[in-house]
């Protein structure tokens, strides 16, 4: 997984985010962010769904296609390589 | 932010083209808004072609205005205007902003300089080169990708659709405008409203789907950059005009820009137009000759181009202007402007208004 593009992202704590070699601007939830946040120290998307399940008292099982989903948007927009 | 170039120190007067706002906004009006961000003090001086040039009413903008000579008038109706108007007050440097006048400056360079009026611009051969006819057979021997294109002088020589040149293409005039043509009979209505405004030939160009990014540049004239700022358009209006955009930096363009530079050793203002396809290669449309009207956003972004250019035209030693903050942005706002109906008829009648 490269996340290289995203260390390159400005974000701000109300979720907007800017990508400065782009232009593009995107908005993202509290969660979103933090996920975000969590790329850019350099988990993995498993430390990730471990992260998330342990801070919000859920299974990883109930949040994983969730985290699958949000990893394939950001591919789409060209944020993310999985 | 950076005081350099500050212009405070400079006891000159300052003379500034391309007045319009509006929709289709021309660069004058923020040029000057600048220069005076940078501690100009001077007199700014409007030469303007029509009495309906918005920027002439602004308060506390131009102190003076003065009609001129549309270009296709030549050369001795134009010096022979500069040379009533410095019976009337002393010009120092001109910044021209419109692309149909900056030949005509660039040609009498020399004549202004007996008048004691500088410019910062690029040689003819310079200029010439980066002629929207001349774009697509100069650049890409050099590595510098530039669409297919296609000159039309003749109606008949419309692409059919067929063959190398298929719809939609982009139909270009060769100073001005620039508009999609999505089969044969759009083009040559394109063809025919394009050539009664700005002549022939009329430019086709292959369309290539991407990102559009415009680079505003000062050039040293020996092929390195006193100053970039890349933008990405916010704001688009209907008539394809940025009305808002965004600071952005951005690795491969930025290289793009530097070679294109290097490439045409341009001196003094000019804006990129490029194309970012999806493998991030850029394409290079256009090469504007000129400050853009956006330029207020390299000054906010902590590069003041227009300063600078004076600085040039004035023979000081320039220094490149620092890094642009990424992430300024700009909008623009359209304001109705109130003034006496006798200032319009000074200009009219006079061709002149003498404010300050």
């Amino acid at each position: 997984m490269n996340t290289e593009l995203i260390k390159n992202l400005a974000m701000n704590d109300n979720g907007f985010i800017f990508d400065p070699s782009s232009g593009y601007s995107y908005s993202a939830n509290e969660l979103g962010i933090y996920i975000l946040r969590l790329l850019n120290e350099g988990q993995s998307k498993e430390e990730i769904i471990a992260t998330i399940a342990a801070e919000y008292e859920v299974t990883p099982d109930n949040i994983s296609s969730d985290i699958d989903h949000y990893f394939l948007m950001l591919e789409s927009l060209d944020l993310l390589e999985l | 932010m950076s005081s350099y170039p500050s212009l405070a120190a400079y006891d000159i007067n300052i003379a500034v083209s391309g007045l319009k706002t509006g929709d289709n906004p021309q660069p004058g009006v923020p040029v000057i808004r600048s220069l005076k961000a940078a501690g100009f003090a001077g007199k700014s001086i409007a030469l303007v072609y029509d009495s309906m040039e918005s920027g002439i009413y602004v308060e506390g903008l131009a102190d003076a205005a003065f009609l001129m000579p549309y270009p296709s008038a030549g050369a001795e109706a134009f010096l022979n205007r500069i040379d009533q108007i410095l019976q009337i007050i002393r010009i120092d440097v001109i910044i021209p902003t419109l692309d149909a006048e900056i030949i005509q400056y660039i040609r009498l360079e020399k004549e202004l300089q007996k008048r004691g009026i500088k410019t910062f611009l690029p040689s003819e051969e310079c200029f010439l080169l980066r002629d929207k006819t001349k774009l697509a057979s100069y650049f890409p021997p050099l590595g510098i990708s530039v669409p297919d294109t296609f000159l039309v002088s003749d109606i008949e020589n419309i692409p059919s659709g067929g063959g190398d040149y298929r719809y939609p293409l982009m139909v270009k005039g060769r100073y001005y405008e620039a508009f999609k043509a999505c089969n044969a009979i759009e083009a040559r209505q394109y063809f025919y409203s394009i050539a009664e405004r700005w002549g022939l030939p009329i430019i086709f160009q292959k369309m290539v789907p991407g990102e559009e990014y415009n680079i505003v540049i000062v050039g040293d004239g020996e092929g390195g950059m006193l100053g970039m700022v890349a933008q990405k358009k916010l704001v688009i209006t209907d008539k394809g005009k940025g009305f808002g955009g965004v600071v952005v930096k951005n690795v491969a363009l930025e290289d793009f820009a530097r070679r294109t530079i290097d490439a045409l050793k341009w001196r003094g203002a000019c804006e990129l137009e490029v194309m970012m396809d999806s493998d991030g290669t850029c394409h290079l449309i256009e090469i504007n000759p000129r400050f853009p009207a956006w330029v207020r956003l390299a000054e906010g972004a902590g590069q003041n181009q227009p300063a600078l250019t004076v600085l040039g035209a004035l023979g000081e030693p320039l220094k490149s202007l620092s890094e642009a903050k990424t992430g300024t942005m700009f909008i623009r706002h359209a304001e109705d402007i109130i003034a006496d109906i006798s200032q319009m008829g000074n200009l009219t009648v006079q061709s002149q208004i003498i404010k300050r």
